[in-house]
């Protein structure tokens, strides 16, 4: 299993913190995976095309490979400072 | 890596600025200690009547730490510092409260003031932080990124 987060507006979009998902291959697949099985508003969050991805809190992209036990993130362009 | 990590403060409460410098200074070879302190705006257009009452920052608890500890660590390659200390604060801010600290001690002004900016300017745009508004009716909106964000962290590539 895998643990994806999500931060800032699209956690409150999606009314998820974080999840349990099982292990796959690519941050695409996941998001595809998660798209076809929470629908149409997970597919928009997620395909945002500024959406940041991080595997264990470094920052990846779409083609990143995952492996079981790691934590994923999806989050909005960042605005701190 | 405790070390790297001292200097990179994530919280809540306030901080005093004046003590943060003070500790900046110890070292009888730092010559120089730059600052900035980023406080919560509450006018968002020049002219005009304060629009945000309030602001909450948001984190990713980790990352945060880690992304502006690898910022240090970069200063610290590209120039000669002393003591380099980051506190962002986290959770519902109202306007004037200081948000951020970056305060960098070096031999000579130049590495400190360039490395001051240097740390701010790579902060905005790649820590893990995000800013929520709130207006007089308190109603809440994400603040977007700004593109002028990335084009002064851009100047230092």
């Amino acid at each position: 299993m895998i643990t994806v987060r999500f931060f800032a507006r699209i956690r409150e979009q999606l009314a998820t913190t974080e999840l349990q998902w099982p292990a796959i291959a690519t941050v695409s697949e996941l998001v595809a995976d998660l798209a076809h099985e929470r629908g149409q508003a997970w597919a928009e969050a997620l395909l945002a095309p500024q959406i940041i991805v991080a595997i264990n809190q470094q920052v990846a992209n779409r083609d990143s490979v995952i492996v079981d036990g790691d934590e994923v993130a999806f989050f909005p362009p960042v605005t701190g400072g | 890596m405790s070390s790297r990590f001292a200097a990179v403060s994530v919280q809540s409460a306030d901080f005093d600025p004046g003590i943060e410098i003070a500790r900046l200074g110890t070292s009888a070879d730092v010559g120089a200690v730059a600052t900035f302190v980023g406080l919560v705006r509450g006018v968002t257009t020049p002219g005009q009547e304060p629009a945000v009452t309030a602001l909450e920052l948001e984190h990713y608890p980790g990352m945060t730490e880690r992304s502006i500890a690898d910022i240090v660590e970069l200063a610290e390659q590209r120039w000669t510092l002393g003591a380099v200390r980051v506190i962002h604060r986290i959770g519902r801010l109202a306007v004037g409260d200081r948000i951020v600290f970056v305060g960098v001690s070096s031999r000579h002004r130049g590495d400190a003031f360039a490395a001051c900016e240097f740390i701010m300017d790579y902060l905005k745009t790649r820590a893990p932080f995000w800013k929520k508004e709130w207006n007089a009716r308190d109603e809440a909106h994400w603040v977007d990124a700004r593109d002028t964000d990335h084009t002064a962290a851009a100047r230092w590539s």
